[in-house]
């Protein structure tokens, strides 16, 4: 199916000194997708995401966006045109939440007006009360409302593509969930590309239309769950093992409600 | 009469407007200047630890020069460089007074603001830097809208540091001509008006005080964003600095310009000066507290317009000639030399002060010595103490050739606590000066100098070479040539050591004049 690509990694590695953070991966990503990039810590998910709006510049091979090679894009212009969501939120502690949700359409230079339009939109569609939520400062909110400043921040300048990074991992499991299946069905509602990064392969599973498995810098396996329980890869296997166990013991534990 | 009660409260308060202006004004631009190198650098080296390191290093050794000598230290590099700009484009600027006490102050004021503002921009989150440049800000973008307003509290708390340290030392500045508080510290120390010294200690203090708390609000407004406590942080500081400036401003600074040393008898003379100019209907002030060289250069310079120094000191300090000739014929040749300096040498004014080698009358009897040669057989067992230069002058080089001299310890002290320690018997013997009153009044002895090995020490009053045709001037200095005795100046000494409302140099200085103006 050659879908148009939003974003695609070519025989891209990086390295921190010594240490190979990402070892050859190729992987490509169609336009209107939600991939998941799943991993320990040290696997090199979170460099392979940063490597796409140039927060870290790759050694060798090609990545392009929207079909142009990054290396020839401004990359505070590719900056400005992906929105970004940072673990724990990243919002500015001295701006006000509606500053924070502003700050990428006001750096490019839109009339203050249509920003302030702009973010009650946002605060509507990221489930937060416009009047009690838009003057107040971050430190004022619970990590959940944070956390939704920071999806509305990182969709305020109209990007089409969405890179995540733990987006809902520091979260209680209950906002958690909200959080995640709200932030699915903006990615429906406004055709986003969306690419998540998470250790937590439950999470990937409800949430991705695809799924990318990554180890030690390079990339194991991607595919839909189904296609990955397929997988001969034992790390792979290993992976979907929690979830399933997880759901044959809840299985029994809990009886199952309403319908028969 | 009661601590409340003594009018010299009402003297020093009358001096107030005059040199609280002058003390925030010369702090307000050191801290501005001190800020506007520090911060830029502190930015520039954020992300470099090497050039950092090196900073911060040299901040901290200028630390270590205790304010006094940093204040002194300015005033010859400046002499220097106002030299080589006169030889270079044939432009010169003063090296006195507001010049460098302002650049001392200001590189003192550096290391708070530099290690602070490091401190704030360096200890901001990584995340946030992180996040400003994913939402699409540049490097400089991300500075001013998210790494300076979070570093802003903790640079504020050592905008904070510097503004106290560098009103503290401001007090400093007034050896080097700066007027400042300091005024009233040193001129009550050297006249021992104790009342001064504490209004000065005070009114310092308590400017300290209010503009740390000031700038405190600023900085707790900051650091718990409410706008309301930094404006009225701001506000505060913005009527501190009217309330003071504002009184002073307007005022002309021409008019004559009398400079005064350090000590009480210059005190006294200078007001006495000051008096005469205004009687003849000129405008004058006196410049007190100037440090012995830096006086004479000042005069050089036209920063003051005249003063009264001594034969002898010029002499040895600025002909450097340790050939010893009598009174009349050394102020002779020294009246030819000054002239080639274009500096006019009025006149006497009747007395001498010379250095003397002083020691109680009763200890003197008892060991059987009059002369510096009889002390010489005793000086292996004695100790000697001097004022803060006499050990560095030649005349003392010359006493330790002309009579062998070699003393068990010496020691330095402020002038007028020398003859207390010498009538106590802290020390054995000091270098006194003969105009002194306290001779007389601890009956204290001065040792003959059969050898000659000191010059004589006539007091002569100095004209700046902007004034040498100065017809007014002249005429209104005319009436103190030649009235002035050694019994008067001692008298007059003597009034001004007390600690009375009759002891301040105004006061001393009215006296003088009913004394020697019918002469």
């Amino acid at each position: 199916m050659p879908a148009k690509l939003a974003i695609s990694y070519h025989e891209v590695t990086k390295s921190f000194g010594s240490l190979t953070a990402v070892d050859g991966v190729s992987l490509d990503i169609a336009d209107g997708e939600f991939l998941a990039i799943v991993g320990g810590s040290g696997s090199g998910k979170t460099t392979l995401l940063r490597l796409a709006n140039r927060l870290i510049e790759a050694d060798g091979g090609t990545i392009t966006v929207e079909g142009e090679d990054v290396r020839n894009v401004d990359p505070v212009a590719l900056r400005r045109r992906i929105g970004y969501v940072f673990q724990s939120g990243g919002l500015f502690p001295h701006l006000s939440v509606a500053d924070n949700i502003g700050i990428t359409p006001k750096l490019l230079g839109e009339p203050a007006a249509a920003i302030a339009g702009r973010v009650d939109e946002l605060l509507e569609l990221v489930q937060l009360d416009r009047a009690s939520h838009r003057d107040r400062l971050p430190e004022a909110l619970s990590g959940g409302q944070r956390q939704r400043v920071g999806v509305a921040r990182a969709l305020a300048a109209k990007p089409r593509i969405v890179l995540m990074d733990e987006p809902f991992g520091a979260l209680d499991p209950l906002t958690r969930d909200a959080l995640g299946e709200d932030f699915r069905d903006l990615h429906r509602k406004l055709g986003l590309t969306s690419v998540m990064i998470t250790h937590d392969m439950t999470e990937a599973i409800l949430l991705a239309d695809r799924i990318a498995v990554m180890r030690g810098g390079r990339l194991l396996a991607q595919g839909t769950a189904a296609e990955l329980s397929s997988s001969s890869d034992d790390y792979v296997l290993e992976l979907l093992r929690t979830p399933r166990r997880q759901v044959e013991r809840l299985n029994t534990l809990l009886p199952k409600s309403g319908a028969a | 009469m009661s601590l409340f009660t003594d009018p010299r409260w009402g003297e020093a308060l009358s001096h107030l407007a005059d040199y609280l202006g002058n003390h925030v004004r010369v702090s307000l631009a050191a801290l501005a200047l001190g800020l506007a190198v520090s911060l830029p650098l502190a930015i520039l080296t954020r992300n470099r630890p090497a050039p950092r390191g090196i900073l911060l290093a040299l901040a901290s050794i200028v630390q270590t020069v205790p304010g006094l000598a940093l204040l002194a230290l300015f005033y010859p590099l400046l002499l220097l460089a106002a030299s080589v700009t006169l030889a270079w484009f044939g432009v010169s600027f003063s090296a006195f007074g507001f010049l460098p006490a302002m650049l001392a102050l200001a590189l003192y004021s550096m290391l708070p603001v530099l290690r602070n503002g490091i401190t704030g921009l360096n200890g901001i989150d990584p995340a946030l830097i992180e996040a400003a440049k994913g939402v699409g800000m540049t490097a400089r973008q991300s500075l001013v809208m998210v790494e300076l307003p979070l570093a802003l509290p903790v640079m504020m708390a050592g905008i904070r540091t510097a503004a106290v340290w560098v009103i503290g030392t401001a007090t400093l500045s007034t050896p080097i001509g700066q007027t400042s508080l300091g005024n009233y510290i040193f001129a009550g120390l050297q006249t021992q008006n104790w009342v001064f010294v504490l209004f000065g200690c005070l009114a310092s203090a308590l400017l300290a005080l209010a503009v740390d708390q000031l700038l405190g609000l600023i900085e707790s407004g900051l650091r718990h964003r409410s706008r309301l406590r930094s404006g009225l942080g701001a506000a505060g500081i913005a009527a501190l600095v009217a309330a003071t400036l504002v009184p002073t401003m307007g005022r002309s600074s021409s008019g004559y310009v009398v400079g005064a040393k350090t000590f009480a008898e210059q005190y006294v003379l200078s007001a006495l000066m000051r008096d005469r100019l205004q009687a003849a209907g000129l405008s004058a002030t006196a410049r007190s507290g100037l440090g012995s060289s830096v006086i004479f250069e000042a005069l050089k310079a036209g920063d003051i317009d005249l003063c009264v120094d001594y034969s002898g000191t010029l002499w040895a300090n600025q002909l450097h000639r340790t050939d010893i000739k009598p009174r009349a014929e050394l102020v002779a040749e020294l009246k030819t030399e000054l002239a080639k300096q274009n500096i006019t040498l009025l006149g006497e004014l009747g007395f001498e002060n010379a250095y003397a080698l002083v020691m109680p009358r009763k200890r003197a009897e008892a060991l059987g010595i009059r002369t510096i040669t009889d002390l010489a057989a005793h000086a292996s067992t004695l100790s000697i103490a001097g004022d803060y230069e006499f050990f560095s002058r030649p005349e003392w080089a010359a006493l330790q050739k002309a009579y062998g001299l070699q003393f068990r310890a010496q020691r330095q002290m402020q002038p007028d606590f020398m003859y207390a320690a010498v009538a106590s018997g802290e020390v054995d013997v000091i270098a006194g000066y003969t105009s002194d009153g306290l001779i007389a009044k601890y009956d204290l002895v001065t040792l003959d100098d059969p050898k000659h090995a000191i010059p004589p020490y006539d007091a002569i009053l100095l004209l700046a070479p902007k004034r040498a045709g100065d017809e007014q001037l002249k005429t209104a200095l005319q009436p103190l040539l030649g009235k002035i005795d050694i019994a008067t100046m001692r008298e007059a000494n003597l009034r001004a050591s007390g600690n009375d409302a009759n002891s301040s140099p105004d006061a001393v200085a009215k006296w003088l004049w009913e004394k020697v103006g019918k002469r």
